[in-house]
């Protein structure tokens, strides 16, 4: 692996931006588990979703597998932005959830 | 010379989806890092996958034109459908009484007036 990522320059700079990406996606992690409402935790779930299909793009180029990876890619997105409507348009009507007085916000 | 300007692409792309990371984590409203979230994600997904798209165009065929449509494809989508689910969940913060910054501290200035 380290060898095939070393002969490929451009292989190797993709595996750096992939895990760089996966670093980074776990400060909206902590978003997500510390939030203080439900919809700021929707809000992360959003972030780290549109940054997944960056990912599954990317892994299927360092696997040259492209073009079977694409269409997950198509689908997760599809299916992201669905959860993220549904979601938020669910917690809308329940005003008692959100409303978290004297806390930290 | 392709390179240069996809590593360019994708440089840029993690600088601006670390700061938007770094915002959601950082800032301190429910509003500001809908604002840090809503751009900053959606720039930073369409300048990797520009850059991607750029790096299988490399060796023209047809399959490679395919692959390189199907992601820029994902981009239009995803310009069209981040902002949206942006605007839905702010509309639902908005609906369901989340206070925005300044009217919490004067609440808590208010607070401890009275006290």
């Amino acid at each position: 692996m380290i060898t095939s990522a070393f002969s490929n320059p451009m292989e190797f700079f993709f595996i750096m931006i992939g895990v760089c990406l996966l670093l980074f996606m776990f400060l909206p992690l902590y978003r997500v588990v510390r939030g203080p409402t439900v919809i700021t935790r929707i809000l992360g779930v959003n972030v780290i979703g549109t940054k997944t299909t960056v990912l599954i793009i990317l892994i299927g180029t360092i696997y040259n597998r492209v073009e079977m990876f694409v269409d997950i890619a198509i689908a997760y997105a599809l299916l992201n932005f669905i959860v993220s409507l549904a979601a938020s348009r669910f917690f809308q009507r329940h005003k008692a959830i959100n409303i978290e007085e004297d806390e930290e916000w | 010379m392709v390179n240069i300007i996809i590593v360019i692409l994708m440089l840029l792309g993690l600088f601006f989806f670390f700061g938007t990371a770094v915002g959601v984590v950082h800032f301190p409203d429910f509003y500001s890092r809908m604002h840090a979230a809503g751009k900053g994600d959606t720039l930073s997904t369409a300048l990797i996958l520009t850059g991607l798209a750029l790096y299988h165009l490399q060796d023209f065929n047809l399959d490679t034109l395919l692959v390189s449509g199907k992601i820029m494809s994902i981009v239009l989508y995803i310009f069209i459908a981040s902002p949206t689910a942006t605007h839905a969940i702010m509309d639902a913060g908005y609906e369901s009484g989340i206070q925005h910054l300044s009217n919490l501290e004067r609440k808590n200035k208010q607070k401890g007036e009275t006290k």
